[in-house]
């Protein structure tokens, strides 16, 4: 009985969340609600990421900003270059006027093809780059998660210092096409939100399935206890890796979705606190599940949007209280609650010591 | 060639004021290995302390040097008080400790938002630290700044003081004894908890010091902490953990190269390629320039 159970539950979870994504939200939600929720589910994306990476992986990826960031600049760059057509320069450029021809590292952005490719090359060959750099020479713990957290903080630094080619910090904005769509018209705008559901429940299942899998066995292996795992004859390096990259994925995919989304990217969204609010979101719904962190990330997302309106101050005196009573007494975030009232031991270690 | 030898001076001004952010961390992070991200608040407390200082006492000389213990004293008691109601509780996980003492940061900034509003305060400096020391004179005249001679002066006091303490104190003796071995200290009769909130109340009272020192060379902000944080962290990772030294050769290192970096190519590039270098760096020497030799794996 208990076993029939466990098996339905997590399709049957999926059921319910495509059909509040699919049929509840559209059918009940205005236009303008819509298109918040849109932006809710792209930080819900960077989450799965960040599930994967640090709930699992035990990497605690502070910068993942800097990936979301190349994946929205990438889509925003080819925004603006077809809504500027044929052979002409993005309307900042001539508004900041000191660019009289397009930088050689803009032109390839032309071709959707290569934007789109982009969106998950560059961040993924980065953070393998990176990755590789870091992990083979075993630094981990708070100093991978501080170097992490200051790459964010320089990527951030350098689109705001080069305003002629990067928009500064008033970053990319006032899009009007989509591939062809126009994104005035409330129909596509639409259809954007369903695109973003779509990819954020693959993405969800994709890294679930990850997780089920020998690598996810491996990948807490490494988290919980990674000598024991190279004393195996793995290489703990390798197996972090993926999840990094794969992460730095997820989050570029995210960040191109919150381009049409949202209309904006700008090094405002990428920096160190915004990477930091991507993690808050996975704490308090459940850093090593999928649906907690993605629950997570909705959820403050959505508080964040409605009591920081009325509540400023009150809001951010929340927010990290909660913050530090989740983190400090409840690691395994909101979702392990459920499991703590039925009194029985979680199947996965849920954090490392 | 003067243009070298003031770029290299701006570049030991700026090592010399990461040093004394660093100096904190050294302790907290270097010596108990807690990553506290609310240092930068307890920075920025300390520069608060001389603005509050400035009320009452109009002779910015007198108020300044009147907010160094004042700010060593206010931001120590705000790590200790830290310390004893979160971070003892979670020793054992240092990376929860850092997102629990950012939510402990995110706090405080939004507390001096409240108290001191969102725009930046100013402080006036002493008529005594408003000059330049001129070493060369002449068409390309050398010159150095009294405020960050007393920077550096003050980066050198501190990092001097620390090292008595460290070396000659019976609390320095204690701290080296429950940092290298944690168990063996308690079995001695040393109370490590007691050290631990020590330690903790030396490392936040000097960030109060860097406080001070940072409102003589610029704004102070509820966010001037943010801002300057990842640097001292940095310091210490290149430095590596647990001795004084490398945290002083890091922050110069790091100083410099920023300085010289910024004069070829832009503020932005010049962080950009610190970082790259750190990254690099970490290649060579993963561990930092210093550590302690321990026989853990890691």
């Amino acid at each position: 009985m208990t076993s029939t159970l466990t098996r339905w539950r997590a399709p049957a979870g999926y059921a319910l969340g495509a059909l509040l994504l699919f049929a509840v939200a559209p059918a009940l939600l205005s236009d303008f609600r819509l298109g918040q929720l849109a932006r809710y589910l792209c930080f819900a994306i960077v989450a799965v990421g960040i599930a994967l990476a640090w709930g699992r992986g035990g990497m605690l990826t502070l910068g993942q900003g800097l990936f979301f960031g190349l994946g929205g600049y990438a889509m925003a760059m080819h925004l603006k270059l077809t809504d500027a057509g044929a052979g002409q320069l993005p309307d900042f450029m001539l508004l900041y006027g000191d660019t009289s021809e397009l930088p050689w590292w803009w032109e390839p952005f032309r071709s959707p093809a290569v934007a789109l490719a982009a969106v998950l090359v560059l961040p993924m060959g980065l953070a393998a780059l990176i990755g590789y750099a870091v992990f083979r020479r075993r630094v981990r713990g708070a100093y991978f998660a501080i170097l992490s957290q200051a790459l964010a903080a320089a990527f951030a630094i350098l689109l705001v210092g080069q305003q002629a080619t990067t928009g500064g910090t008033n970053g990319l904005t006032n899009f009007q096409g989509f591939f062809g769509f126009s994104l005035l018209d409330p129909v596509n705008r639409r259809t954007v939100y369903f695109l973003i559901a779509a990819v954020l429940l693959l993405l969800m299942i994709g890294v679930r399935q990850l997780f089920l899998s020998r690598y996810g066995e491996l990948l807490v292996a490494v988290r919980d206890s990674e000598e024991r795992v190279r004393f195996l004859g793995y290489d703990p390096a390798l197996v972090k890796l993926v999840a990094y990259v794969l992460s730095a994925g997820t989050a570029g995919i995210a960040g191109a979705l919150f381009v049409p989304a949202v209309g904006i990217i700008s090094p405002a969204l990428i920096g160190i606190v915004p990477s930091i609010q991507f993690v808050i979101g996975a704490a308090i719904g459940g850093r090593a599940s999928v649906a907690g962190a993605v629950i997570g990330a909705v959820a403050v997302a959505w508080a964040q949007t409605t009591l920081s309106e009325e509540f400023p101050a009150a809001w951010t005196y929340f927010q990290a209280g909660l913050f530090i009573a989740v983190v400090a007494f409840l690691p395994g975030g909101l979702v392990s609650l459920r499991r703590l009232l039925a009194r029985r031991g979680p199947r996965v270690a849920e954090v490392p010591a | 060639m003067t243009v070298y030898l003031s770029q290299s001076f701006t570049g030991i001004s700026i090592g010399a004021v990461l040093l004394l952010i660093a100096l904190g961390l050294s302790l907290t992070f270097g010596q108990m290995g807690v990553i506290n991200m609310a240092h930068g608040e307890f920075i920025m407390a300390g520069a608060y302390t001389v603005y509050m200082l400035q009320g009452p006492i109009s002779d910015a000389g007198v108020s300044l040097l009147l907010a160094l213990p004042v700010a060593f004293l206010v931001a120590g008691a705000m790590g200790a008080l830290l310390e004893w109601l979160l971070i003892r509780r979670l020793y054992a996980r240092p990376l929860d400790t850092l997102l629990v003492t950012w939510g402990v940061s995110l706090m405080l900034q939004q507390l001096a938002r409240d108290v001191f509003g969102a725009p930046n305060v100013h402080t006036s400096s002493p008529d005594w630290l408003s000059g330049r020391l001129t070493l060369i004179g002449g068409e390309d005249p050398l010159t150095l700044a009294y405020s960050r001679l007393f920077i550096l002066g003050l980066a050198v006091a501190a990092v001097a003081a620390l090292t008595l303490t460290l070396r000659r104190t019976p609390l320095g003796r204690r701290m080296r004894a429950v940092v290298q071995h944690r168990d063996l200290a308690e079995a001695s009769g040393i109370a490590t908890g007691r050290v631990d909130r020590l330690t903790f109340f030396l490392g936040s009272g000097l960030a109060g010091l860097a406080g001070v020192a940072l409102t003589l060379v610029g704004p102070i902000g509820p966010t001037m902490g943010t801002n300057i944080i990842i640097d001292a962290f940095l310091v210490i990772v290149v430095g590596g953990i647990g001795r004084l030294r490398g945290a002083v050769v890091a922050a110069f290192a790091l100083g410099v190269l920023q300085a010289v970096m910024e004069y070829s190519t832009t503020v932005s590039v010049a962080r950009v390629t610190v970082l790259i270098a750190i990254v690099a760096f970490l290649q060579w020497r993963p561990q930092g320039i210093h550590t302690l030799r321990t026989r853990s794996l890691a």
